[in-house]
């Protein structure tokens, strides 16, 4: 499962509002022993598209060092569906970069949000539920 | 010269699970070549069978991203550190 803060959550959504039409994309870090997202980190999308993303490098080593230094680790990513469902695209099992990562996505092709995370490992994708914690 | 550098998390297990791990050269190819004959496992992750960087990874000497140097003949100093970390895409 992935666990994340309320806090977390609330800005992670958020942020994909803020960054339509384009796709928004960030990271999630949090104690690696706990594996609950406590901090997250805005990233620019580099891509500067509705139907993709890549997360800048800067903007990436900037949120690494910054977890490190908080004892902490980035535990995936986060990015927005604009116009389609909260479930990874090919492009999203192609370019996974990690089998540990948690791979939340939040759709805003409703009129509420959707926010789903999975597991994708070897190209296989398996959903797992998201549990927000009040702290 | 040795220089520190820094591995994800996906590349870790090639390295006997190390965060951090010494290597030697005075260009970033130097340096990976070093890498690889340390860790085997690493062949083919950081640079293609070409001989170019992967693109499935960013490097960084210090703060800048090696792109934006000189690629895999960028130049290492003294007291340098490397960062490799996965490239984070998709659609």
């Amino acid at each position: 499962m992935l666990r994340m803060t309320a806090g977390v959550y609330t800005q992670m959504v958020s942020h994909c509002y803020d960054d339509l039409p384009n796709e928004a994309c960030g990271l999630l870090a949090g104690d690696p022993d706990v594996g609950k997202a406590t901090m997250w980190y805005r990233a620019a999308n580099v891509a500067d598209s509705a139907r993709l993303y890549t997360i800048d490098p800067l903007d990436h080593l900037r949120a690494d060092r910054d977890a490190e230094s908080r004892g902490l680790s980035i535990l995936g990513v986060y990015h927005s569906h604009t116009h389609t469902p909260a479930y990874p695209s090919p492009t999203d099992v192609a370019q996974a970069p990690d089998p540990d990562w948690h791979y939340a996505i939040v759709s805003l092709a409703e009129e509420a949000p959707v926010v789903r995370s999975y597991r994708i490992v070897d190209g296989n994708i398996s959903e797992e539920p998201v549990v927000l914690d009040t702290r | 010269m040795s220089v520190e550098v820094r591995l994800p998390t996906i590349l870790r297990a090639h390295a006997g699970g190390s965060a951090t791990v010494q290597a030697d050269g005075e260009t970033l190819g130097q340096v990976f070549d070093d890498l690889v004959a340390r860790f085997p496992g690493l062949a083919g992750q950081l640079v293609t069978d070409e001989g170019s960087l992967h693109k499935f990874v960013n490097v960084y000497v210090n703060d800048d991203d090696v792109r934006y140097l000189d690629k895999l003949e960028t130049k290492i100093g003294p007291g340098d550190s490397i960062t490799i970390l996965p490239a984070v895409a998709g659609g």
